[in-house]
């Protein structure tokens, strides 16, 4: 149960112990949520990026909750974001302009979604899930570009206009209040996750992923519990869908695009599956080397991130996390060893 | 009416082709390799390039197209994917992705973005009528060697004693390999061999589908469909899912356009959420 970020030692010796263990706040933790809110001042002149890569954090976190802890596999997790985008752009073209009720709602009718669509993921191989998960964000798509007199279509929805948030900052053209808006939503939905996956019903998920035969033989609504999840998810992936259509005041097809589901599922994987951090820590890392394979070869990125990919399935086991860990437990049995010798 | 259904027939005969390769590495060996399209796309850009560059006949590429891309799988199953079939279907998934967008970079890299033509030889260009219908010769060659294959493929699974090798190694890795079969050489070659389907269906399809970089992704849905809605426990069941598919995209091209390949994901999603083994597959199958 131990993470990279076990600095402060806790009781492990009994079993509530090591139960409770992982859902002390750690200081790397915090530092970590200070460092970024600090970005603000130290890197104004980035704050684009990192409003993508809070958005895009959100979004594989909600991607960490179902496939992570839930171990549920899905090529159409981008569907729910997508819905959200879309819902949010929509109420801001039609004067609903008001950015948190415009998040709610969009969470709401994405979670929606998911909901009806949960039942459909509860069957099947996981090859059977992956098709019914790739299968729904096709329809969506497909959906989104034929109504192009709702959706813009192909062209995108333009003409989004979003008020200030919560009445007193408005959006500016640098990205400042859309940063400060997208990490305080992160923050608060990152402190919920959290909050949710140490929680007993987490504990559950994670014994469902484990065997959701036995789990079930002892007596837990296993299904029950998919479902919850499953929707939580969808609303999670809403509202990041709905931050990012707030945050641009535009919405194109491309949120409903295969490789946004393709993305998530490598960030997470780049980060360490299973552990909310990789979610955010995978992002970082994704959107920094994007942004930077994109300056030198614009057109050929594609293939570097499909080498990475390859190579973390082959070399890498548990992401970047995952490889700290490892090291940290190399660094631990060494420094075992000198002091018994 | 009856063209048209020619013609989805001729396009369902070509999913096929490419498919069946994915039913065997997917069906039997259970691993979800999302990167088959990748292999037909070498098979196809192949045929390009030996037509247009160096002036091959179209019937050399056909063979040539089912050889270099089975010695691509080959390799690449000795090298890349051996290591993945223990591991889990995720990782399968991950690492085919991978896989697909590396080939697409590559593609566009070496031979552009554009979309690629073939000549068809002249003996295979023109159109026959017969009873009032228009039938085009390419097409029709292609519904004969896909039949051919259907069958040949079929009589080996079935017939072979390297089918049943097969299908004991599926079955249980361990035993065969105590009774003496050589598992890993055998798995190789099925991959290499499903991978040359796939390189032989991009030749045959070049000129039908059309040929661009990011024929993997696009076609990827179109295979799945048809592995999922066909099952896996057969070759007839993706046989006529693909035809049936086929028939479908192209005549719901022609007749309502507007509304697109959407027919096509919701039949899939409903088959799979009323039988989730597919249409033709048996209940209890792996």
């Amino acid at each position: 149960m131990s993470t990279l970020l076990s600095y402060f030692k806790s009781d492990t010796s009994t079993a509530t112990g090591t139960l409770l263990a992982p859902a002390r706040w750690r200081a790397l933790e915090i530092l970590f949520w200070l460092f970024a809110l600090s970005l603000f001042w130290l890197a104004p002149s980035k704050v684009l990026l990192l409003n993508e890569i809070a958005i895009l954090a959100l979004f594989v976190l909600s991607l960490d909750l179902i496939l992570g802890y839930a171990g549920i596999v899905s090529l159409g997790h981008g569907a729910f974001f997508g819905l959200g985008a879309y819902v949010a752009g929509l109420l801001g073209k039609h004067g609903f302009t008001d950015p948190v009720a415009g998040l709610l709602v969009a969470g709401a009718i994405a979670g929606l979604l998911g909901f009806v669509t949960s039942f459909l993921v509860l069957r099947g191989s996981d090859l059977t899930k992956l098709m019914v998960t790739l299968g729904v964000a096709l329809i969506l798509r497909e959906l989104a570009n034929k109504f192009s007199s709702i959706t813009g279509g192909a062209d995108g929805l333009t003409g989004v206009m979003m008020g200030p948030v919560l009445g007193m900052f408005e959006f500016d053209i640098f990205g400042k209040v859309a940063y400060a808006y997208s990490l305080a939503v992160l923050f608060i939905l990152f402190y919920v996750a959290r909050r949710l996956v140490n929680s007993p019903f987490g504990l559950l998920l994670r014994a469902i992923k484990g065997n959701s035969l036995r789990t079930g033989a002892m007596g837990v609504p296993t299904n029950q519990r998919l479902v919850t999840i499953y929707t939580i998810a969808a609303v999670y992936a809403g509202i990041a869908g709905a931050l990012l259509a707030q945050t641009s005041q535009f919405v194109s097809l491309d949120v409903l695009d295969f490789h946004r589901s393709a993305d998530a599922m490598l960030v997470l994987v780049l980060g360490g599956s299973g552990q909310l951090w990789g979610a955010i820590i995978g992002s970082i890392i994704f959107k920094i080397m994007y942004d930077w394979l994109a300056a030198i070869t614009p057109q050929y990125w594609q293939f570097w991130l499909g080498l990475v990919l390859v190579a973390v399935v082959l070399f890498g086991k548990g992401g970047v996390l995952g490889f700290f860990e490892s090291g940290r437990e190399w660094i631990a049995a060494r420094f075992k060893k000198a002091g018994a010798q | 009416m009856l063209t048209i259904l020619f013609d989805g027939f001729a396009y369902g005969m070509v999913l096929f082709v490419l498919a069946c390769g994915l039913s065997v590495t997917l069906g039997l060996m259970n691993f979800i390799n999302l990167a088959h399209g990748a292999f037909a796309m070498a098979g196809g850009y192949l045929t390009v390039v030996l037509m247009n560059r160096f002036g091959v006949s179209f019937f050399l590429c056909i063979p040539a197209g089912f050889l270099v891309s089975a010695l691509l799988g080959g390799i690449l199953e000795r090298t890349l994917y051996a290591r993945l079939y223990a591991k889990s279907h995720l990782d399968q998934v991950l690492f085919s992705i991978g896989l697909v967008f590396m080939s697409i970079s590559a593609i566009d890299f070496f031979m552009g973005a554009q979309q690629q033509l073939i000549t068809l030889p002249p003996s295979l260009r023109g159109r026959v009528d017969f009873m009032g219908v228009n039938f085009g010769v390419y097409r029709l060659f292609v519904i004969a060697i896909c039949l051919v294959l259907a069958v040949a493929l079929q009589l080996i699974l079935t017939r072979t004693r390297f089918g049943s090798q097969l299908r004991a190694a599926v079955d249980d890795a361990r035993v065969a390999r105590g009774l003496g079969i050589n598992v890993s050489l055998i798995f190789t070659f099925t991959f290499a061999f499903g991978s040359g389907l796939a390189g032989l269906g991009g030749v045959l399809g070049a000129e039908i589908l059309g040929m661009d970089p990011t024929f993997p992704l696009k076609f990827m849905i179109y295979f799945l469909v048809v592995i999922s809605v066909g099952g896996t426990t057969t070759l007839t069941g993706p046989l006529l899912a693909s035809i049936l598919l086929g028939i479908a995209d192209v005549a719901g091209k022609y007749y309502v356009p507007t509304v697109g390949s959407f027919i096509i994901y919701t039949i899939m999603v409903v088959v799979l959420i009323l039988r989730p083994q597919g249409l033709f597959g048996r209940a209890n199958a792996r």
